[in-house]
C-alpha cells in the first residue's frame, strides 16, 4: 500500500536561445515510495534537482520543464491518479488542496493583506467547494483551527497583525483545511528564526500525527530532517544518493555524501575542526560520468568514473547508491 | 558585435523583417540625396497623376513626384526623431543613474525638475513656442525643444529602477572595492538600465514624430520642410480626398507605417537580445 | 596604532529610526546602548548572534560607516568614525575594515566578471603600480582562500559555486590587508557540502593573517564552531555576551537558554526535548516599544521589575548579562538559576 508511486522519473529542463541549445539534467531516474502516515523527509543543496521533483509530483511540470520519462502514481483510497496525464482542471478540481496541499518558504503569502484571515479560508473553500451553508463553513474552519492548536481569534485578524510564526502556521492551516492526503513542506522553515521555526515544525508533526496523512518535508537543513522526519532521502546531483529511515541515516550513513553532510555538521559543545568537502555540486548542463559524486568522493575507485551505481537496498528500507556499497552486504 | 548581429538575423523572424522594412527606409533616405527634383520647387510634374511606373507614388496637386518628395520627408523625420531620442535620452540617462545612486538633496531637486516637466502641458506650450520661433524653427530646433521635453518620465522610471539596484550587494561591494560613485554607476548599474533606455527610445522617436505631424497639421511647423507631417498638412490644405487624390494621403501613410513597424521589430528585437535575463540565458547562467 | 591598544572599541551607540509619516511616525530603536570591543594585538572573532529583528545587522551598518549612530561612538584605532569626511580618509577606513556579504550570487553582478570586482579593489586602494603587480596581488589574495586566478579569470558568478564565490569575496576583503572583516551571514545561503569550507576559511584568517572578524548570524551551531566570543542580540540589545564556551554552554540569560534550546540537533535520539511545546505567541507583539526587558513578555521567568526598566549589565561567571534574575546582591551562579 503507498500513497505515491514514482518510478524512473526523469524530467529535464530544455531551453534554446540564438542557437544555444541547453539540457538541464534536474531529475534523472528517480524511484520512490511515499507511505501513508509518514513525514518523508527530501534533503539536497540547491540545484540538486529537488524543487523539480516537487514540481513534477505536484503536477506543475511546465516548459522548459519536460518530463522524458517515468511515471508518478497516486493512490487515494479507492482512486488512483496518474499525475503526468491528469487534465488541468481535474487537478484543479479534485486534486490540489484536497488531496495535495502545498506549504512553501514564505506561504504566509496566500494570506490576502487588507481581508481578514476567515475571509482568505472562504475565498480558498469556495473555489474548491461551493459553499452552500455559511455557519457550517465557519464552524468547521473554527474546529479545524482549534484542533491544530490555534487561537479561534486569528481568523478575525488581519494578516499583519500576527506574529511571523502565527502567519505561517495559519498558512499551514489553510493548506490542510480540506485534510489533504499529503502535504508537500518546500522549506517551510527556511527564512524562519529558529525559535519561530521550531513552532512551526512541531505543528506540521502535530498535524500528521493527528490526521495520519503524508508529509513531503524538504529542506537542506539536516537538522530539520533529523528532527522531524521518518524516513529520509538524499538527493544529489538529481539522482537520489540514498534513502533510509531518520535513525538509520543519521547513525550509519553509508554514502560518503551522506557521511559528509553529518559529519560536517556542527554542534553546540563540540569544537573539533570539521573537514570541508572539495570541489563543487555539479553543473547539472554537463554533470559528470559514472557516479555524479566522484569528483569530490573522498573514496573515489576508477569504477565511479565509469559506472553509475544503481540504487540498492541494503536492509529493511535502506537504499543507498554507491559502489562501495554492495546489495545485502550489512 | 558582428556576432551579435549573426545571432539576431539568424534566429530571430522579427530582426529580420526589421531589416527588410528598414532596409527600404534607408534606401530611399539615400536615393534622397540623388533626387531628380527639388523638393523645395512646385510644379516640375504634371499634377494629380495616380500611382504608375514612371511616378511610383503618384504626383501632387502641386506638381511635385511624391515618391521623390516622400524620400526627403522621411529622411527629415527620421533626423528629427534620433536627434529628439539621442538629446532627451542622454538627459533621462544622466538624470535617472544620478538621482537614483546618489540619493538625498541631489535626488528630491532632480525629480522635482523632472516631476515639473512631467506635469507642463506641452503641446501648448509647443503651440507657443512655434509662434515665437516662427523664424527660426527649423527642424533642429523643434528636434532640440522636444529632446528637452521629452526625457523626465523616462528619467524617474530609470531612478526607480537604480534605487532598487542601489541596495544590492553588488552596490556595496564596488563601494568597499573603493569605487566611486561614477565608475558604480556605469560598470554595475547602467548594463541594467540599457533595456529601458532602448525600450524608451523607441518611444520617443515615435512620439517626437508624431509630435511634428501634429503641430505640422496645425500649420505650427515649418512648412517648406518636407517630412512626413507636411505632407499631410499639404494633402490637406489641398482637399486630397475630397479631390480623389487617395495617393496623397497613403503613400505618406504608408511610409510612416512602414518606419515605425520597422523601428519597433528592431527594438524589441534587440530589447530581447541586450536584457540582462538574456544575456545570462546566453552565458548559461 | 590607537592609544589604548583597542583595535574596535564600540561605546554605548545607539541608532533610532523615525518610522512613519512626519506627523505621528513611531521611534524604532534598531541598536540601544550597546557597547563592546576588540583588542588590536589579539584578533579574535566575535559572533554577533540574533534573530531577525535584534539589530544585528544595523549594527553591522554602523561598523562598516554605513550608518552614524544617534547617540554614541564607534572608535577604530582610537578615531571616531564619524569623524570620517574625506573620501581619502573613507579610503584609508575601507582598507582597513572590510565586509563580507550574505548572498553569494549578488555579492558580485552577474553581468560583470569577478575578477573585475578584485582588479578594481587593487587599483582603487592602490595595492599595485602596474597591471602584473595587480594580477599577483590577486593571486596572491585568492590563494589565501585556496582558490587561483587562473580558476576564477572570465569567469562570470554564476559559473562558480556559492561557496566559491563566497571564498572570492573573502579574497576581495583580503586584498587590501585589513585588520576587521564583518561577515554579515556568509554562510547561510551556502549549500551544506560547502559551507564549512568558508567557515573555517574564518579561523584560519585569524590564526594565520591575524585579522579580526566579527561573524554576524542567526546559526547558533556555527557560531560556536568557530568563535571566541559571542554576543546574543534581542530588539536591539546585547542581552549577554561572553567566550563562546560560556555563553552556549551555561546560557544564562532566558532568552538565550531559550535560542539554544530551539536550535535543531543533527541527533534524532534527541528530538523529544526538542518536540517540547513552545509559546509562539498570536499576535505581533511590539517588543521594540516595551518598557523595561524586551524578553519579558515571553520570559518563563519574568519578575515583576522586568516590566519597569530596563535591566542592568551584570557579571556572571565570564557573561555579562542583561538580566534581574542576576542583580541580587548576591552574583548567583547561572547553572544554579537556570535549573
Amino acid at each position: 500500500m503507498t500513497l505515491l508511486s514514482v518510478q524512473n522519473l526523469r524530467a529535464y529542463y530544455q531551453t534554446q536561445a540564438y542557437g544555444i541549445s541547453r539540457t538541464v539534467r534536474a531529475v534523472d531516474g528517480i524511484s520512490f515510495d511515499l507511505l501513508p502516515n509518514e513525514v518523508y523527509g527530501v534533503a539536497g543543496e540547491s540545484s540538486c534537482g529537488k524543487t523539480t521533483l516537487i514540481k513534477v509530483i505536484s503536477g506543475n511540470a511546465k516548459p522548459p520543464l519536460k518530463v522524458l520519462e517515468g511515471s508518478v502514481n497516486y493512490t487515494f483510497g479507492e482512486r488512483t491518479v496518474d499525475m503526468l496525464r491528469i487534465s488541468q482542471s481535474e487537478l484543479r478540481r479534485n486534486v490540489r488542496w484536497k488531496q495535495i496541499s502545498y506549504v512553501m518558504q514564505g506561504s504566509m503569502s496566500v494570506l490576502n493583506p487588507v481581508r481578514k484571515v476567515i475571509k482568505t479560508f472562504q475565498d480558498i473553500v469556495d473555489t474548491h467547494e461551493h459553499i452552500k451553508n455559511k455557519n457550517e463553513f465557519l464552524e468547521r474552519t473554527r474546529t479545524h483551527i482549534n484542533r491544530l492548536g490555534l487561537p479561534a481569534e486569528v481568523l478575525n485578524a488581519y494578516p499583519h497583525q500576527l506574529s511571523g510564526g502565527m502567519r505561517q502556521r495559519v498558512a499551514i492551516a489553510l493548506a490542510t483545511v480540506f485534510q489533504p492526503a499529503l502535504i508537500i513542506a518546500d522549506e517551510p522553515t527556511t527564512a524562519l528564526d529558529v525559535v519561530v521555526q521550531r513552532g512551526v515544525l512541531q505543528m506540521i508533526r502535530d498535524i500528521q500525527a493527528m490526521s495520519s496523512n503524508t508529509v513531503l518535508l524538504v529542506t537542506h537543513d539536516m537538522a530539520v530532517h533529523a528532527n522531524v522526519a521518518d524516513r529520509v532521502m538524499i538527493m544529489y546531483a538529481g539522482r537520489i544518493a540514498e534513502e533510509a529511515p531518520t535513525e538509520s541515516i543519521f547513525n550509519a550513513p553509508l554514502h560518503p555524501y551522506t557521511q559528509h553532510l553529518i559529519n560536517s555538521l556542527p554542534v553546540i559543545g563540540e569544537k573539533s575542526t570539521k573537514a570541508s568537502l572539495k570541489g563543487s555540486p555539479p553543473n547539472l548542463a554537463d554533470p559528470p560520468s559514472g557516479c555524479r559524486f566522484h569528483p569530490r568522493c573522498p573514496f573515489v575507485m576508477d569504477e565511479c568514473r565509469t559506472v553509475v551505481p544503481d540504487l540498492v537496498s541494503v536492509k529493511e528500507r535502506h537504499r543507498v547508491a554507491c559502489h562501495l556499497v554492495k546489495e545485502d552486504s550489512l | 558585435m558582428l556576432k551579435v548581429l549573426r545571432d539576431l538575423l539568424r534566429y530571430d523572424g522579427r530582426f529580420r523583417l526589421a531589416i527588410i522594412l528598414l532596409g527600404g527606409v534607408v534606401v530611399m533616405i539615400l536615393l534622397s540625396y540623388d533626387s531628380p527634383y527639388d523638393p523645395g520647387k512646385s510644379f516640375v510634374v504634371p499634377w494629380d497623376l495616380p500611382p504608375s511606373r514612371e511616378h511610383l507614388f503618384g504626383t501632387t496637386s502641386r506638381g511635385q513626384d511624391l515618391f521623390w518628395w516622400l524620400t526627403f520627408a522621411v529622411r527629415n523625420s527620421l533626423f528629427l526623431g534620433v536627434v529628439t531620442a539621442i538629446i532627451s535620452r542622454v538627459i533621462s540617462v544622466l538624470v535617472g543613474l544620478t538621482a537614483g545612486y546618489r540619493g538625498g538633496w541631489i535626488d528630491r531637486v532632480l525629480m522635482m525638475v523632472s516631476d515639473t516637466f512631467v506635469v507642463l502641458p506641452l503641446l501648448p506650450i509647443l503651440i507657443l513656442l512655434s509662434f515665437l520661433l516662427r523664424e527660426s524653427m527649423n527642424l533642429l530646433n523643434l528636434a532640440i525643444i522636444l529632446g528637452l521635453f521629452g526625457w523626465s518620465f523616462d528619467a524617474r522610471l530609470i531612478r526607480s529602477q537604480v534605487l532598487s539596484l542601489r541596495e544590492r550587494s553588488f552596490t556595496r561591494t564596488a563601494v568597499y572595492s573603493g569605487t566611486g560613485g561614477f565608475w558604480i554607476t556605469i560598470h554595475e548599474h547602467l548594463p541594467f538600465v540599457l533595456p529601458i533606455v532602448f525600450a524608451t527610445t523607441l518611444n520617443n522617436i515615435l512620439w517626437s514624430i508624431g509630435m511634428e505631424v501634429t503641430l505640422s497639421v496645425l500649420g505650427l511647423s515649418d512648412l517648406t520642410t518636407p517630412t512626413l507631417g507636411t505632407a499631410l498638412f499639404w494633402a490637406n490644405q489641398h482637399g486630397a480626398l475630397v479631390a480623389g487624390v487617395w495617393w496623397w494621403i497613403t503613400a505618406p501613410a504608408m511610409v510612416t507605417v512602414v518606419l515605425f513597424l520597422g523601428l519597433y521589430l528592431l527594438f524589441t528585437s534587440i530589447n530581447e537580445y541586450i536584457d540582462p535575463r538574456t544575456r545570462l540565458r546566453l552565458i548559461g547562467g | 596604532m590607537s592609544a589604548n591598544g583597542k583595535l574596535l572599541d564600540v561605546q554605548h551607540v545607539t541608532v533610532e529610526f523615525h518610522i512613519g509619516g512626519l506627523v505621528g511616525g513611531t521611534l524604532l530603536t534598531a541598536v540601544n546602548d550597546i557597547s563592546f570591543s576588540l583588542e588590536s594585538d589579539k584578533p579574535e572573532i566575535l559572533t554577533l548572534a540574533g534573530e531577525s529583528g535584534s539589530g544585528k545587522t544595523t549594527l553591522s551598518r554602523l561598523l562598516l560607516r554605513d550608518l552614524e549612530p544617534t547617540k554614541g561612538k564607534v572608535l577604530f584605532e582610537g578615531r571616531d568614525v564619524s569623524t570620517i569626511r574625506k573620501r581619502s580618509e573613507f579610503i584609508e577606513f575601507m582598507k582597513k575594515v572590510q565586509p563580507v556579504f550574505q548572498n553569494p550570487f549578488d555579492t558580485f553582478s552577474p553581468l560583470r566578471r569577478v575578477e573585475a570586482y578584485l582588479f578594481d579593489t587593487v587599483k582603487n586602494f592602490g595595492m599595485a603600480s602596474n597591471r602584473r603587480d595587480a594580477a599577483q596581488v590577486v593571486d596572491d589574495a585568492l590563494h589565501d582562500v585556496g582558490l587561483s586566478l587562473d580558476e576564477v579569470r572570465q569567469r562570470y558568478p554564476h559559473e562558480l559555486s556559492g561557496g566559491q564565490i563566497q571564498r572570492v569575496a573573502v579574497a576581495r576583503a583580503l586584498i587590501s590587508k585589513p585588520k576587521l572583516i564583518l561577515a554579515d551571514e556568509p554562510v547561510s545561503m551556502v549549500d551544506a557540502s560547502l559551507r564549512m569550507e568558508i567557515v573555517n576559511l574564518f579561523r584560519e584568517l585569524r590564526d594565520k593573517q591575524k585579522v579580526s572578524v566579527i561573524y554576524i548570524t542567526h546559526d547558533l551551531a556555527t557560531a560556536y564552531y568557530i568563535s571566541d566570543r559571542i554576543g546574543i542580540m534581542l530588539r536591539g540589545y546585547v542581552v549577554e555576551l561572553g567566550p563562546v564556551e560560556d555563553v552556549l554552554e551555561r546560557p544564562a540569560h532566558p532568552y538565550t537558554q531559550l535560542l539554544k534550546e530551539s536550535v535543531p540537533e543533527p541527533a534524532p535520539k534527541k528530538r523529544e526535548s526538542w518536540a517540547k511545546h513552545i509559546d509562539l505567541g498570536t499576535t505581533e507583539v511590539k517588543e521594540y516599544g516595551r518598557i523595561g526587558c524586551k524578553f519579558a513578555g515571553r520570559c518563563p521567568k519574568v519578575m515583576d521589575i522586568c516590566h519597569k526598566a530596563d535591566p542592568p549589565d551584570v557579571r556572571v561567571g565570564q557573561q555579562t548579562v542583561k538580566c534581574y534574575l542576576y542583580s541580587g546582591p548576591v552574583e548567583k551562579d547561572a547553572a544554579e538559576v537556570s535549573t
